[in-house]
This record gives C-alpha cells, structure tokens and sequence, in this order.
C-alpha cells in the first residue's frame, strides 16, 4: 500500500442528511483496509449549490467555511465526484480574485480525491473482496466523469465483486438530468432526461444500478420508486462494503 | 428582423418532449453523429488533443481580431471584392436590399447562413419583392414549410418524410411520395430552376482567411457552389469573428469544423471565394460583396469573460451530443442558435434577463465543451451567465431574476457557516416532512418551491440521523 496517510472524511451534504449509510459503507471500506480516518463535525456544504445558481457571494461563504475546516487534513476523500470536482476546479474561479484565498483553496484541492480515485489511483486497490449477487450496471456521473475525468477506476472495482454481472448500459455517459437545482426548476425536462436513463438500466436487466454520486442516485432512485421498479441504487461504497 | 421567442423555452421544450417523432429523430441523430465527431477526433492524426491546439489558434486571432479583420478586408478589396462592416443586423440586411436594388435583382437563391437566420434576411428580401429560395435541402423544406430551422446543420431534422411528402405535394404540385431520394429529386429539379433564374446568390461564411482574402463555405450538396457561381451577384454574410490569420491554422479549423459539424473528414464541395470573376475568366458572379456583421459580437469582444464564445465556428456537435438538445429539440431556444451555443450566444445577443431560461436550463454536463472542436468552455460560461441573473449587471443591463431565491441563497449561507444552525435547519425540514405522504419509504409529493421534483419523481426522505451525528456518537 503507497499511502498510509490519515483520510479526512468529506461527506457531501446529500450523503450526510439522506444517505448516512453511504457514507457509513465508505468508513466501512476503508477500515477493512486499515486506514485511519477523522470527520471534521462542523463541515456541512462545499458550496456547489449557490455556485451553480449564480450566487458566487454565498457559494465564498460556504467554501471559505469549507477551506477552513479542512485545510489541516492530510488527505481528503469525498464520495462524491461532483464535490470533488467543485473544490479541484471551481473554488480557483470562485477565488481568482482573491489571491490570498486562492492559494489555500489551491492547496486543499491538491489533497482533496473521489473516493474510487483514492483506491485506484492513490491506494493502488482494485479488489476489495466484496461479494453481490446479481446483475449490475454503472451510470457515469457528469462531473466525475468529464469534471475529474474519473471513468475506468469505478468500473475496475467493480469487475473485482465476485457474483456480480457488469453490463454496460446504453449511453451510460449521458446525464441523468439532475443538474441541481435545474431538476427543480426545470422539471418536464429533467423528467424526460431521467425517464431515458432509467430505461437505459431497465434495459440491462440489472439488478442494481451503481454511481459515484448520491445526486444523480437520488434522481434515479425517485424515477424508478415513481415507475414501480425494484432495480436497486446503490453507492460504489455500499456494493464494496457488501 | 428575425423573431426571438426565448420566454417561451419552458412551453416550447414540454411540447417537444411530447412529440414522440422529434423525439426518435432527436436520440437518433445525436447516436449518428454525436458519437461519430468523438470518434473522428480519435482518428485524427495529431490526435483529439487538436482541439486544444485550434483553441490556442482561434482565441489568438479573437485577441488581434481588429488587425486580422483589416488584413482580410485589405486581400478582398486586392482581389476586387466589396466588403461592408454591418454594426447590427438591420445595416446588414439594408446593405443587402441596396445591392439587389442597385442591380435590379428579383431572384435570390441562398446558401446555407445561419447569420441570414440572425439577422432575419429572407423576410426582409420578401417584403421588398424578392424572391428568395433556400438552397439546402433542409433548409428548402423548412422554408416550404415556413418554419425556422431546428438544428443548425441538419434544419429539418423535427420533420417526417411523410410530413415532407405531403409539404412536396402541396407546393411543388407533384403527387404524394414519401420516398426520400424521391422527394430530394423533385427538390433537386425545382431548384435548378431557381438557380438558372437567380440574379443573386447569398451564402454564408464558415471561415474566412485574412492572409488570402477568402471566404470559405461547405456544403454537401453542392448547393452554395451554384449559389454562389451561377448568379451575378454573390453576397457573403459572416459574423465579424469568422476568420484565422493564417492559411495554416484556417485549414486544421476546417478540418476540425468538418468533423464537428458531421463527423466527415471533409465536406463534400469545399469553396474558398476571394472576390468576383476574374477578367478572361468564364466561371463565377460579376460582383462579390462581403457583408461582415458585428450585432453585439463587438461587446462580447470587450467583456473577456465571454470573449472565449467567439472561438465558435458553428460546427453545431455541442447539439449532437448536449442532453438537454436531445429532449427540447432547437425551437425551444428561440432564436438562429439553439444547444448549448445558443445558450451562450443567445442571451449575449438578446439579452441575458429575456434569455434567463437558456442559460439556467442546462445541467453543466460539460458534454458540450468535450465534443466540441475549439474546446470552448460553454458550462464556464453558463455559470458566468447565472452569475449575471443571480447579482444583476449594469454593464449587461441584468437585473437580478429572482429576488426570493436570492434571499433564499442568503439565509442558506447564514447556515452554511455553523454546523449547529445547519443541524436545526435539517431538523426543522425532518419534521416537516412528516406531513407528506410516504409509500414504500420514499415521498411522492413536495411542496414549493420544490414541488416540480415530484411531478414525475419521488424522492427518499431525510434520514432520522446524520452521518455527522451517528459519527460524533460512534467515535
């Protein structure tokens, strides 16, 4: 194993107040593999929702709050690529009139990592010796995908789970039209968006779909609920730890 | 001018969702061709990393764009060329109505423009008597049809071939076919007559070369050749940032344009006009005018967070490849330039507050800026645009769109900042939740300003317990 560093945990915010277990799986995983781990208390948002808005005033305070929690870790994984890739890349346009800032947010990112890219890449660990039986498929998350450019590593994890069938869906780099607050706002489009991707995984035959990201999980999740489907959703984390 | 319906982006979109037809057309296109640019950039001998390289070339020229302007203007005017410098679209189609005035045209045939569809070129020749005809074959249909294009390459894409088939029979008197290479023959000979009587041919530019002096137009149908060469008249519409200094990069732009616009190496009739007929030559108009629009591009020149939109050549892949295209379909943009393009361009043109839709309507996927030819990034630029909608902006004359949902953002980033307010907010929100109903451990039902998330979703409840909590307790 390459690092032995001590991992901060960065829980997104819809992991923290919607899927606890998520993040419950991750600490699982990593204490399998022997790592120790901290969880700053005060740490809430990164920030992402108010930027993505328009309100870069309130998306400073959330990032300054953020930077402020964090700058001591060592090392911190997130289990979200999307907060991952607001932190890496979007707190220098947040900051890039700020120097001072900007050299800290700059910091932090250099240590900040999504969780399948910390195994693969940072840990070197392709195999977990998890176990799920059944037929899975994996939804490529925008801004893990096309933000941190995170694409083989989940699916190398994945094809270590013995019992379990990988079938690529159709367009599994589309998105699933959750954009946030642009679900809300938007929500005929989003809708259809969505209805395409849940007939992507219908069309698998999968028994779970799994992602990087409780937001594009959560979409998907609420669609196949709505249609009555039994296909499960599950966090990268949470079929590791099984 | 041209008509501008962004307000209605949200009516349009639900219709196009709704048509099942559009909808295969939309999924199938963005498959052909979506896909097909990704792989021709692979194919490239330099490699996809090209594209990085024609960014670097284009925003050069963009920086030096008054210089690389005068350089090109100089060569045409060398090779006996007219060019005219149109501030807004009105002085372009003026310019325009002069010229056919001053020749005494009566028949116009275009090529391909989406800056004629900009500045609203075809009414206004109607109105002063003129007969225009579309050349392209989608755009033929389109205009048949009066409709305005749906894509900014492949315009007819919304239509069905029986649709065709019965738009054919009703103006071009022939009997109901629904067969395609049928209906493009009764096309192809109605247009030939429209091009043997044209007295003046229109055409776009899909980049100029300013150390040659010349335009450069593609086609796959020959269409904007015989446009241009039959008539005696030819008239070019380019947008003002249209041009590379130098042969060499004007040829990987084209070659990446290509590719980008449908997924070719090279476009079947590739024209590069320097001017009119040369003496002793037999082939080509009397007179060529080159007709270079501004129209708020010269504010997007100044404004250097937006200056990077002009890299874009219009090639049209950020379409083929945008989600949010592939269910709305282009009219629900509302102007000359849907997808992401026309999300970034269309409120710079129209305005940002009576574009707020486009810009707000987008997922920042990023697929757009990974297909696109000059690596532009358009979520960069979205993000700039809300910015401008959530703060106001005098120099782009924003007011803020949305007061309560600032006020919203304000309160969030009062909590944001203290774990323990946080904490409370989420209880309050657990609480409330109870009033909603629950089935199988998920909501089906929210109430505003959230309720469109449950119109066609649910959505699993706040959990009893946060991580944080359930961490702080199992330390």
């Amino acid at each position: 194993m390459s690092s032995q560093k001590k991992v901060t945990l960065f829980i997104q915010c819809l992991v923290d107040t919607i899927y606890p277990e998520v993040a419950e799986a991750m600490v699982q995983v990593f204490r399998r593999l022997g790592i120790s781990l901290t969880c700053p208390t005060d740490q809430t948002c990164c920030g992402q929702p108010a930027f993505n808005s328009g309100y870069r005033r309130q998306a400073q305070v959330a990032a300054k709050h953020f930077i402020e929690v964090f700058e001591d870790s060592e090392l911190i994984v997130c289990p979200s690529g999307s907060c991952v890739n607001m932190v890496r890349h979007h707190y220098a346009e947040l900051f890039r009139n700020n120097p001072q800032w900007l050299q800290r947010a700059q910091d932090l990112a250099g240590r900040t990592y999504e969780f399948s890219e910390y195994l693969v890449d940072v840990l070197g660990v392709d195999d977990l010796g998890a176990r799920f039986d059944g037929k899975v498929t994996y939804h490529d998350s925008c801004h893990l995908l096309r933000g941190i450019g995170v694409q083989k590593q989940p699916r190398k994890l994945l094809h270590h789970i013995s019992g379990t069938d990988f079938i690529e869906m159709h367009n599994s780099d589309y998105c699933c039209g959750f954009g946030g607050a642009f679900s809300v706002k938007y929500p005929d489009i989003s809708n259809a968006m969505v209805t395409d991707k849940v007939k992507n995984i219908i069309d698998t035959g999968a028994d779970a779909v799994v992602a990087c990201d409780m937001g594009c999980l959560m979409n998907i999740q609420g669609k196949l609920s709505r249609m009555g489907s039994d296909i499960k959703v599950m966090h990268l984390a949470q079929i590791l730890a099984s | 001018m041209a008509k501008i319906t962004t307000e209605n982006y949200v009516a349009e979109a639900k219709k196009a969702i709704k048509n099942q037809v559009l909808q295969e057309a939309l999924a199938d296109l963005q498959h052909r061709f979506g896909r097909g640019t990704a792989e021709c950039y692979r194919q490239l001998p330099e490699g996809p990393d090209l594209r990085l390289r024609a960014h670097d070339i284009r925003m050069k020229d963009i920086e030096n764009l008054d210089v690389v302007l005068e350089t090109l203007v100089a060569n045409i005017r060398k090779n006996g060329g007219h060019v005219y410098f149109a501030e807004d679209g009105q002085a372009a189609v003026n310019y325009c109505l002069e010229v056919a005035h001053k020749h005494k045209v009566r028949r116009v045939v275009k090529g391909k423009s989406m800056v004629s569809e900009e500045i609203g070129l075809n009414d206004a020749l109607v109105e002063a008597g003129i007969d225009v005809s579309e050349t392209d074959l989608g755009e033929y249909i389109i205009q048949l049809a009066g409709e305005t294009p749906s894509h900014i390459i492949a315009p007819a894409i919304h239509k069905t071939r029986s649709e065709i088939g019965s738009l054919f029979a009703d103006k071009l008197d022939i009997p109901y076919d629904d067969d395609p290479s049928r209906l493009t023959w009764a096309a192809r000979k109605a247009l030939r007559e429209k091009f043997l009587a044209a007295d003046m041919g229109t055409s776009g530019c899909n980049i100029a070369c300013a150390e040659t002096g010349h335009i450069t137009t593609l086609s796959n149908e020959g269409n904007i050749r015989m446009s241009t060469t039959m008539p005696r008249i030819h008239v070019a519409f380019m947008g003002m940032e249209r041009v590379a200094a130098r042969l060499e990069d004007h040829d990987i732009l084209l070659r990446l344009l290509c590719r980008g616009a449908a997924a070719q190496n090279m476009a079947t009739y590739v024209s590069y006009i320097g001017g009119p007929r040369s003496a002793g030559e037999v082939d080509g108009p009397q007179e060529f005018h080159l007709v270079v629009l501004d129209n708020g591009r010269s504010r997007i020149l100044a404004d250097e967070e937006f200056r990077e939109m002009l890299c874009c050549i219009r090639c049209a892949a950020c379409l083929n490849v945008c989600p949010v295209y592939a269910k709305i379909g282009g009219h629900s943009y509302g102007y000359a330039y849907s997808g992401p393009v026309g999300a970034v361009v269309t409120p710079l043109l129209v305005g940002i507050n009576r574009a707020a839709d486009l810009c707000q309507g987008e997922t920042l996927c990023g697929a757009c800026q990974d297909i696109c030819p000059v690596n532009i990034d358009i979520p960069r630029m979205l993000l700039a645009l809300r910015t401008k909608l959530a703060e106001g902006d005098s120099a782009w004359g924003v007011t803020p769109a949305d007061r309560k949902e600032k006020l919203l953002f304000q309160a969030w980033s009062w909590m944001i900042r203290n774990r323990r307010l946080y904490d409370a907010a989420v209880k309050l929100a657990a609480t409330g939740q109870r009033l909603f109903a629950q089935k199988d451990d998920m909501i089906g039902r929210l109430p505003p300003p959230v309720h469109g998330w449950t119109k066609g979703r649910d959505i699993k409840p706040l959990a009893a317990e946060s991580f944080i909590s359930r961490w702080k307790k199992s330390l």
